[in-house]
């Protein structure tokens, strides 16, 4: 660990589920696997939770200049999405992120309560790194690992460089800052 | 024997039987691996949880199917719902009466989607009071001074 602030760091994931319990449920897997945990209960209030909402237009405009792609400066590293929701499905909503120039790079995990071959092939060829069927498990909690880690080290290189022109390897961030950043250090 | 070990025997048989009815299956085991000292009421939180959205579900099959033109999409997206939450409790019984139901939507059968609310409130009030049984037990051994067992119950 370098620097003198020993701040953990934590992946961030924002789940998505229209039923209470599974909202539940998924919130305590992935607290039990130390992740940072928001949920949401409908790929609507998901949207405009990542400025995605009121800002599609925007989206097509420069954001090079920023990494903090919206106002908020929410970073989240995952997004695991019921498929089955009123108004927009989790299928709706892996698409709107994958077309996001801001957000494609995200990994997107989606759940379901129906095995439907189509349906996984469908989510899986549209950008979505794995397909989970309910009641989800530990062991497929455990499997999001290595999709958060693969991103980890790729973003490291192109997010760093354009935030400022400090190195990747980057200290802890100081305590009154809420933008978590990637370094090699995590904690997890 | 002395009050403690009591209590336990008589959590750790009726947990048993709970599995070997079907009433509950190992997804209810899963639940309770998630809980631990840091979320101690995790499992019986999530089990008031489900009480209350189970009957918020039941009020609302009971209303769409009274209605003059019933819509199976409706009552099929609300068992879709009760099957799913029932699933993640490990509430088997609940959840298998859940699919039967799905199959009398899809055959628009009234009549039997009416008997097979009755089916499914009973299976559901059946699990509620096995439920607060379960805790009542747990309560008592608490209170005794014991450690609730953990029943592993895998069906081999």
């Amino acid at each position: 660990m370098s620097g003198g602030v020993t701040t953990e760091m934590k992946f961030h994931v924002l789940a998505v589920d229209d039923s209470i319990i599974d909202r539940k449920l998924i919130e305590r897997l992935l607290k039990t696997s130390s992740y940072q945990v928001t949920v949401m209960e409908s790929g609507v209030k998901a949207l405009e939770y990542l400025g995605l909402l009121d800002d599609e237009k925007s989206n097509t405009k420069s954001h090079s200049n920023s990494t903090t792609w919206n106002q908020n400066e929410i970073q989240v590293n995952m997004i695991i999405t019921d498929y089955c929701m009123p108004g927009i499905t989790g299928y709706d909503l892996l698409r709107k992120i994958k077309e996001s120039t801001v957000l494609k790079d995200i990994p997107v995990v989606i759940m379901s309560s129906e095995n439907v071959p189509s349906r996984i092939n469908s989510c899986l060829e549209h950008g979505a790194e794995d397909f989970f069927l309910k009641p989800v498990q530990q062991s497929d909690v455990n499997k999001l690992r290595p999709h958060l880690m693969r991103e980890k080290e790729k973003g490291k290189e192109n997010q760093f460089n354009s935030i400022n022109k400090r190195k990747p390897i980057e200290e802890c961030l100081s305590p009154d800052r809420t933008r978590i950043r990637f370094n090699n250090d995590l904690v997890a | 024997m002395e009050i403690v070990g009591q209590l336990q025997k008589q959590f750790v048989d009726f947990t048993t039987s709970l599995y070997r009815e079907g009433i509950l299956d190992g997804q209810f085991v899963e639940l309770q691996k998630l809980q631990d000292e840091s979320t101690p009421d995790f499992v019986c939180e999530l089990v008031s949880e489900y009480f209350q959205d189970s009957e918020k579900i039941l009020t609302n099959l009971t209303t769409a199917l009274q209605q003059q033109v019933v819509n199976f999409k409706v009552v099929d997206d609300h068992v879709h719902q009760f099957k799913g939450s029932s699933s993640s409790m490990g509430a088997l019984r609940v959840r298998n009466m859940c699919i039967a139901f799905k199959s009398l939507c899809e055959e628009k059968n009234l009549d039997g989607c009416l008997r097979c609310l009755q089916q499914l409130k009973h299976e559901f009030y059946l699990v509620k009071n096995k439920w607060e049984t379960l805790f009542r037990l747990e309560r008592q051994i608490l209170e005794a001074g014991g450690a609730v067992p953990f029943v592993d119950y895998r069906f081999y």
